[in-house]
């Protein structure tokens, strides 16, 4: 069940010189759960209205369930789609809105009904059929427009930032609850979003868009603990750069002097283009502030220079020798006395795991 | 506190809008007040209480025949002018058309040309063309002073609209014209009613359009100015006015109602 649900290859879409989507080539797989992400205006938005076929690229080709979509319009195309407004029609009431797909199927009042009352129950909310869309809440709205979606029973159903206007605990909840959603029924999600936190949470895997293109597409582990960019890694979480010289290299194993840390171990997830300028990414939570000397052989001293207090944990900011700029440093508040005394503390070591440390190319 | 400021500190324009609205309407309430008068001339002191008026206006064959005509016409440039405008409006606010800022002037345009130079031309016209005048001139003429106002009420209906709207549901599979049926229609649908009783209204109340391009059968309008001549009619025509005066007021007032009251569901999600 590997086989692409949906294929692009090479699609651009141009609005006269601007290159909204640029050159984009991916494989989404049957029943994946797949993110586009990145920050508004980075094409993925435009990307999915291809995919639906809103928009028509200006070069390359959509192929969905093996089939082009060159010449196929919007309305004959096996995906449906929850807009960012839901759009929920406010003429009809929420059994009609839902329904409103079913009038080709020529489905018997009494079919349409139990199609109506199944898709409404798959997204709870049985008993809403006779409410209209302006007696309907945020939440309400976007469980309307999933079940008028779904009970077509698409290949593939878009998202485009469904979740963007709700409030975060309804997000959080309903992100959850779409997971669910999505492995129950098994259809193909595509689903478009700024936030990069929903976008680890939610996928199964995560094309992270920037200026009309792909910098990474991999599953939420490797985008967070791979990152093939700066760009990348930037984006997704908090990442430390310390400028770096390559010194010696063995396959993606390599060894460099990094600024303030000396020589060093580190993993290169690319292979490193020759003669390039590098630097040496760190994720916060994985450096390790100690009072005294720490037993692990990668390690410097520091001095505090500042800290942000979060409740369950906190940010430090330490100076090191050589560094030019304070390393971020995240810690859970287990231990409120140690805390303390980090936060106060002067003389003090930081250590990290070898393979915590990444090489990347400093720029893209 | 709007109200205290408005009595306390603007007395001479309070006085200034009472004096204007009594200009504006006092005149028009005479026509309901000698409509009820037992006199056939119109001047005070007020005779009696009568409804002969509006009782003789009911065997009065020319006249019915005149508010049928009107009717008539009224309806026909109302459909018409509300579906051109449907089509008009619909293209100019969905697409980005090459010109389609002048060609809005263009069909605006009537509504600043004084009506008795339109008259005037299409009189011209129909006469050069070898047409014979009849209440189908009579309803061109008014088609071409309705479309305007048609238009604005339904653009500004139409530029509120989710585009959103017609692309979900092409989404779930309709084409351009079952979408125009089950979402751009029924969406526009309290614009169109609106633009249809204005349009009524308009033609309804016309003189100058129907006087120029109407035949020896008059529409109600030019009925009643050929009335004035025989002051023994007069009261009549008054009857007939206040009647007009209150069923246009009400359809008007529908119209408005339509308007504003549904405009907030047009943009659905918010």
């Amino acid at each position: 069940m590997t086989e692409s649900i949906i294929s692009l290859a090479g699609v651009t879409k141009a609005f006269g010189a601007f290159r909204a989507v640029d050159d984009v080539s991916l494989d989404i797989a049957r029943g994946e759960f797949f993110s586009l992400l990145g920050p508004s205006g980075c094409g993925k938005t435009t990307l999915l209205r291809m995919i639906a076929g809103f928009e028509v690229p200006t070069e390359g080709s959509i192929l969905i369930d093996g089939v082009s979509m060159e010449t196929v319009p919007p309305h004959l195309r096996p995906t449906n789609m929850v807009f960012q407004s839901y759009a929920i029609f406010p003429h009809l009431d929420v059994a009609r809105n839902v329904a409103f797909g079913l009038r080709k199927e020529r489905l018997s009042r009494d079919e349409t009904r139990a199609r109506v009352g199944e898709a409404l129950e798959m997204v709870k909310l049985s008993g809403y059929e006779s409410r209209r869309s302006d007696e309907l809440s945020g939440g309400q709205r976007q469980r309307v427009a999933l079940a008028r979606a779904l009970i077509k029973r698409p290949k593939v159903l878009l998202l485009d930032e469904p979740l963007g206007a709700l409030d975060r605990k309804l997000r959080e909840e309903m992100q959850l609850e779409l997971r669910t959603l999505q492995r129950s029924v098994g259809i193909t999600f595509v689903f478009v979003t700024h936030d990069q936190e929903e976008a680890l949470t939610m996928s199964d895997r995560v094309a992270v868009m920037s200026a009309g293109h792909t910098a990474q597409v991999a599953t939420p582990r490797d985008l967070y603990e791979r990152p093939v960019s700066v760009e990348v890694a930037d984006f997704i979480g908090k990442m430390n750069f310390l400028p770096c010289r390559l010194l010696e290299s063995n396959g993606d194993r390599v060894t460099v002097d990094a600024a303030g840390l000396g020589r060093v171990a580190a993993v290169a997830p690319r292979p490193l283009p020759a003669g390039a300028d590098l630097v040496v990414a760190i994720r916060p939570e994985k450096l390790t502030l100690h009072t005294t000397e720490p037993e692990a052989s990668a390690r410097v001293t520091c001095r505090m220079q500042n800290t942000a207090y979060l409740g369950d944990r906190s940010h430090y900011f330490v100076d090191i020798d050589g560094a030019g700029r304070p390393l971020a440093v995240s810690a859970q508040n287990a231990d409120a006395a140690v805390a303390r005394e980090l936060a106060a503390g002067s003389g003090l070591w930081l250590s990290w795991a070898e393979d915590a440390l990444l090489v990347l190319p400093a720029t893209s | 506190m709007a109200e205290r400021t408005v009595r306390t500190g603007n007395r001479p324009l309070a006085l200034y809008a009472a004096l204007y609205l009594g200009f504006l309407y006092v005149p028009v309430l005479f026509l309901p007040l000698f409509s009820f008068n037992d006199s056939i001339y119109i001047s005070f002191p007020l005779k009696g209480f009568t409804l002969e008026w509006y009782r003789s206006m009911a065997g009065n064959e020319p006249l019915l025949r005149a508010l049928m005509n009107s009717i008539k016409v009224a309806l026909a440039t109302a459909t018409i002018s509300t579906v051109l405008g449907i089509f008009a409006a619909r293209a100019v606010t969905r697409y980005r058309m090459p010109g389609s800022r002048p060609l809005v002037a263009a069909i605006m345009l009537p509504l600043v040309v004084p009506e008795i130079i339109l008259g005037t031309a299409l009189l011209i016209v129909i006469m050069q063309a070898g047409g014979t005048l009849s209440l189908l001139t009579v309803t061109l003429g008014h088609v071409l002073l309705c479309v305007p106002f048609s238009m604005a009420v339904l653009m500004s209906r139409f530029e509120g609209f989710d585009r959103s709207m017609e692309e979900a549901s092409a989404d779930l599979g309709e084409n351009a014209w079952w979408t125009f049926w089950r979402v751009t229609l029924p969406m526009a649908m309290p614009g169109i009613v609106a633009s249809f009783l204005l349009c009524f209204t308009i033609s309804f109340d016309e003189f100058i359009m129907a006087f120029f391009l109407g035949s020896t059968d008059p529409t109600l309008p030019v009925f009643m100015w050929n009335q004035l001549r025989f002051p023994q009619r007069l009261p009549g025509v008054l009857a007939l006015g206040s009647c007009i005066l209150v069923v246009s007021f009400f359809v008007i007032a529908l119209a408005e109602w339509l308007r504003r009251g549904s405009s907030s569901s047009t943009s659905g999600a918010q």
